[in-house]
């Protein structure tokens, strides 16, 4: 059961929220190929690392938020806002997780 | 053998009481401080079980959760738990349990001939011999004979609760380990929860008599401000983000037990180590115990059960046990597997070196053993009443494996300890495999003939694990799933690490290459009720009542669940069938008027001043187009063009529409709604306000339907009032907002006030529609009446599947410009197709269809369908039966007769169009 931190409510279970599947997906124009749209209507990148994906505060504010999730070790690498950019997937944000959890070992 | 009396240096019993108890039918007593193991042994009761496939006689191996053979039945009736091992039961005054897999009981057992039966039994061989035609028909029969205890029948008497907890650091286990570190973290100022499974603090100290620090330190921590400590408490699952999960029992709170969801900032698992058997020839006789139960059974409990023992060992913890019993006054000679240069000095203590245990005489009980040397020889045989055994011991990591912790063999101990952990827990003491000076020499499993006992809950032996070998099934997974190895009851805690260990011989691997099985919870089993906890009966799912429920109640309502929401499905009128009511309602709403109570219709207020470009890009639709006060029919797709929902749309204002949704829709669009909101459209200008709870709605639909407004008494203008209209007004002196769009086909008036005057509303139109014969209707015949309009159902008439080309809605997307959920879906090729299911009309000539008839498409059974009817009732207004359905490019099939099947039965029709009644639309817009 994940703990996640809601921007508005603060760190709360995982019961609290609904996941919305991956996040930063642009919405093609009705104009886009049939590649594109069924790009974005069923594929998504399930990578074995980093994810980036939405929740919502489903029984809480209702607020929408991203979440940055290691889906290997579930750690929470970024909690940020619905209209932030993607965060640097690099070596220094995945570590800086790592660091933060090692601190919560401590 | 016999019970003989309590001894006083006991450290666990309240001697000066009794408690009474009955186990199989005969009364015993016990004290305060016995578990029912404890007060069975006590009582010279030593036979007490029968196993799960053999049924072996059996007693007590173990004092704690990794007991193998105790299994009871405790209580009686309703309450009753089965399944339970009797060496964690706390002993009460009135106790009744009994042993469960024998019949009558486990000394004169019926089944116990299965014994005759063993050598052909092995591993396997329910599966291999009971194939055909069909394992399932077997299975009953033969789980029944190889049976535990029996779930009761009636519902559950007793309450759970359930309970968060979150702390700084969470230690599960009190003993020595467990509570150095709770008072280390306590005196560090941080937050501490203390679980322990047991009924009283101290662990292995209760057993080997370093009484006084354990009996110090929880004084101090049961005194200390940060601390909370909590017995009785299995700690039972491990999750991601040290969420863990625990079950306390409890004694008079008022439940019976609490589920406790612990969310913690670091975790100290202090869970000790489980002694393992050894591996010998009838190694699972009555009086075969591990050395460490005996040692607590007679220190912390005070049963001397055995005078002449004999201790079996491959290292140097059951010399403790053995110097205890010696100090007890018993006979005690040591038969260890190390050759002497290993074998620590202890006066007083008969010991055998390099000699093993070839096998246990005696079958109910032991009355000796035969010994012989390792590499063979001469063997000879020991009279005793008692064996005690030491294999080693086996960290508890169930818990840290479970967190994610990686585990390795380690040679020294030979025993799997924690590796690598990956979220904020350690293991202090035995569970970290601090299991100094036990100087273990392996000894897996003795050589020679006999049953050798590896699992003891499932009668799993050394040969099994052979025959497994033999098959091939040599992963440590396969191997537990062939030979049912570690899958009993106690999960294989005692029978685990000596399995794979005999595999990994048998395949030239180290126990560490043979690997464990996956840890999972819950450790120890969990009552079903502590999980549902207090979520039971109407709490469940809690239904949703009509703000004018009593009225409807009074009036006869027949109640059903429509969508999370008790609605009256008719008003049945004495001696009438509800079926025989809607049949009815529904006529009588085409020739004079009645009142539907709707209000659990989706609302949703849409504000701001882009709310007209909002749902614009929600509905197929146009919404900005729409005029204040007016009204519109929408559909709502999914971005794969599916339909979702659909509903009436109203304009507010300018700036304000007012969203009605399907009744089951409500919540998921108005969070729908938030997502495009906050997710994608985030510069637009719109608010979204969920209001359906906050009004009463009340439909008055028929010919008469004006008239019944108009008596009602409204300062609305009911003449220029036109269908698909809104207004806003009074009606019968309340403040109201009336629309007309009608679901029945006929002129409707749906009328909304503040919930809270439902009653009131609902009242004076019933007064104002006596004359007029207003009477009540239900949902069943509303559907009826909206089926002979071919007014679709969406989530009835539509699935999964459903596109807006499919039930003739395509109309209002030619006109429409602009983009909206869903619409490039509709493009692709898939959408396209002509043979599509698509909506239309089955007009039977000979009764009812039944709804999920399929549509054949040529006669045969089984064969290719062509569709299926989704909804189908009879018309008392045609007097005859209307039917929709979805039908493979069914418009162009108009007029076409096709064959129907369902259970067994034939039926025919004719292809149609969707509406069987008032094709114009004349009498709505009356
Ligand atoms: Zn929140």
């Amino acid at each position: 059961m994940l703990l996640l931190t809601c921007p508005h409510c603060g760190p709360r279970d995982e019961t609290e929220f609904s996941c919305g599947g991956e996040s930063h997906i642009a919405r093609p124009s009705l104009e886009a190929t049939d590649d594109a749209w069924a790009d974005y209507v069923f594929f998504r990148t399930n990578p074995m690392g980093v994810t980036f994906e939405r929740w919502r505060h489903a029984y809480g504010c209702g607020c929408w938020f991203n979440v940055a999730r290691d889906v290997v070790n579930h750690r929470i690498l970024a909690t940020y806002a619905m209209t932030d950019p993607k965060p640097a997937t690099s070596e220094t944000a995945i570590s800086n997780g790592l660091q933060q959890s090692a601190e919560l070992a401590r | 053998m016999s019970g003989g009396s309590r001894r006083e240096f006991a450290t666990g019993i309240d001697i000066s009481r009794a408690l009474r108890f009955r186990f199989n039918n005969r009364s015993y007593v016990g004290h305060p401080g016995d578990t029912l193991a404890s007060a069975l042994l006590a009582n010279g009761v030593q036979l007490l079980a029968r196993s799960f496939k053999y049924h072996r006689p059996r007693g007590i191996l173990a004092a704690g959760a990794e007991e193998p053979n105790a299994i009871v039945q405790l209580g009686t009736g309703e309450a009753a738990e089965p399944n339970l091992k009797a060496t964690e039961i706390e002993l009460f005054d009135g106790l009744v349990a009994r042993s469960v897999n024998c019949w009558p009981s486990p000394s004169f057992d019926l089944r116990s001939a299965y014994q005759l039966a063993a050598p052909l039994m092995g591993a396997g061989f329910y599966y291999k011999t009971f194939m055909w035609p069909d394992w399932h028909l077997f299975e009953g029969p033969i789980r029944r004979a190889a049976g535990l205890g029996i779930a009761p029948q009636d519902p559950d008497p007793d309450r759970y609760i359930h309970k968060y907890a979150a702390c700084d650091v969470l230690v599960v286990g009190g003993g020595p380990a467990g509570l150095a570190s709770a008072w280390e973290a306590a005196e560090a100022g941080l937050d501490v929860i203390l679980a322990e499974i047991d009924f009283r603090l101290g662990g292995s100290s209760l057993w080997r008599g370093e009484r006084n620090e354990a009996e110090r330190l929880e004084a101090a921590l049961r005194a200390h401000a940060n601390v909370r400590v909590l017995t009785r408490t299995n700690v039972f699952g491990y999750y991601d983000h040290n969420a863990l999960v625990a079950v306390e029992k409890l004694d008079g709170e008022g439940a019976r037990q609490r589920l406790w969801k612990f969310r913690a900032k670091r975790v100290v698992l202090a869970t000790g180590a489980i002694e393992r058997p050894l591996v010998f020839a009838n190694n699972d006789r009555p009086g075969v115990m591990l050395a460490s139960a005996a040692q607590s059974y007679l220190r912390r409990w005070g049963i001397l059960h055995g005078r002449q023992i004999v201790v079996f060992t491959n290292n140097n913890s059951a010399y403790e046990a053995a110097t205890s019993f010696v100090e007890a006054g018993a006979d005690v000679t040591i038969i260890d597997v190390r050759p002497r240069a290993k074998i620590p000095d202890i006066a007083a203590v008969r010991v055998l070196p390099g000699h093993v245990v070839k096998a246990v005489v005696g079958r109910r009980a032991a009355n000796g053993v035969t010994i012989g040397a390792l590499d063979g020889g001469q063997t000879f045989t020991l009279q005793c009443d008692l064996v005690l055994m030491s294999g080693g011991w086996s960290p508890t990591v169930h818990l840290f494996s479970q967190s994610g912790g990686s585990l390795r063999f380690d040679e020294a101990t030979q025993s799997f300890i924690p590796n690598r952990a990956v979220q904020a827990v350690e293991c202090v003491g035995a569970a970290a495999g601090e299991l100094s000076g036990l100087d273990i020499e392996p000894l897996w499993e003795v050589p020679g003939p006999g049953p050798k006992f590896v699992d003891f809950a499932n009668d799993v032996t050394a040969k099994d694990i052979g025959l497994a070998r033999e098959h091939s099934f040599i992963s440590v997974e396969h191997l537990k799933r062939y030979t049912t190895l570690g899958m009993g009851i106690d999960q294989g805690k005692t029978s685990n690490v000596n399995g794979l260990a005999i595999m990994g011989e048998l395949t030239a691997r180290a126990p560490g290459d043979v690997g464990t099985t996956k840890f999972r919870p819950p450790y120890t089993p969990v009552t079903f009720g502590a999980l549902a906890g207090p979520l039971v009966g109407d709490l469940y799912r809690p239904v949703r009542y009509l703000p004018a429920h009593d009225w409807h109640a009074a009036h006869g309502a027949v109640f059903e669940e429509y969508g999370g929401w008790a609605r009256p499905t008719a008003y049945p009128f004495p001696g009438e069938t509800w079926e025989q009511a809607a049949q009815r309602e529904a006529a009588t709403a085409r020739k004079g008027c009645v009142l539907l109570d709707a209000s659990p219709l989706g609302k949703i207020e849409v504000v701001g001043k882009d709310a007209g470009t909002f749902l614009d890009r929600i509905y197929v639709g146009n919404a900005s187009s729409l005029k204040v006060g007016s009204a519109r029919y929408g559909l709502m797709l999914n971005e794969n063009g599916i339909i979702i929902d659909d509903g009436v749309f109203v304009r507010l204002r300018e700036d304000r529409y007012l969203v009605h949704t399907t009744s089951s829709g409500a919540d998921r669009i108005a969070a729908m709604f938030d997502e495009w909101l906050q997710c994608e459209w985030t510069g637009l200008d719109v608010a979204i306000l969920p209001t359906t709870t906050q009004w009463a709605t009340l439909t008055v639909s028929g010919p008469d339907a004006s008239e019944v407004i108009r008596e009602t008494g409204t300062d609305i203008d009911l003449d220029d009032f036109p269908h698909m209209t809104f207004r806003e007004g009074s009606v019968a002196q309340l403040s109201a907002r009336v629309l007309r769009a009608s679901f029945t086909g006929e002129a409707s008036y749906e009328i909304s006030v503040e919930a809270s005057n439902a009653t009131q509303l609902v009242g004076a139109l019933e007064r104002a529609g006596r004359p007029l014969l207003l009477m009540p209707m239900g949902i069943e015949a509303l559907m009826i009446l909206r089926t002979e309009k071919g007014f679709l159902h969406v989530g009835v008439d539509t699935d999964g599947t459903t596109l807006p080309g499919d039930v003739g809605m395509a109309g209002p997307i030619a006109r429409k410009a602009s983009d909206f959920i869903g619409r490039r879906s509709l493009l692709r090729q898939e959408a396209l197709r002509e043979d599509r299911l698509q909506l239309v009309g089955l007009q039977s000539h000979k009764g009812v269809l039944p709804v999920g008839a399929q549509v054949l498409r040529d006669r045969s059974v089984p064969g290719p369908s062509d569709g299926f009817v989704t909804s189908s009732y009879h018309s008392p207004t045609l007097d005859g039966p209307v039917a929709l359905g979805l039908v493979r490019a069914g418009r162009s099939r108009i007029g076409e007769r096709v064959k129907l099947y369902d259970m067994g039965e034939h039926h025919s029709a004719e292809i149609v169009d969707t509406v069987f009644f008032d094709k114009a639309g004349e009498r709505l817009r009356a």
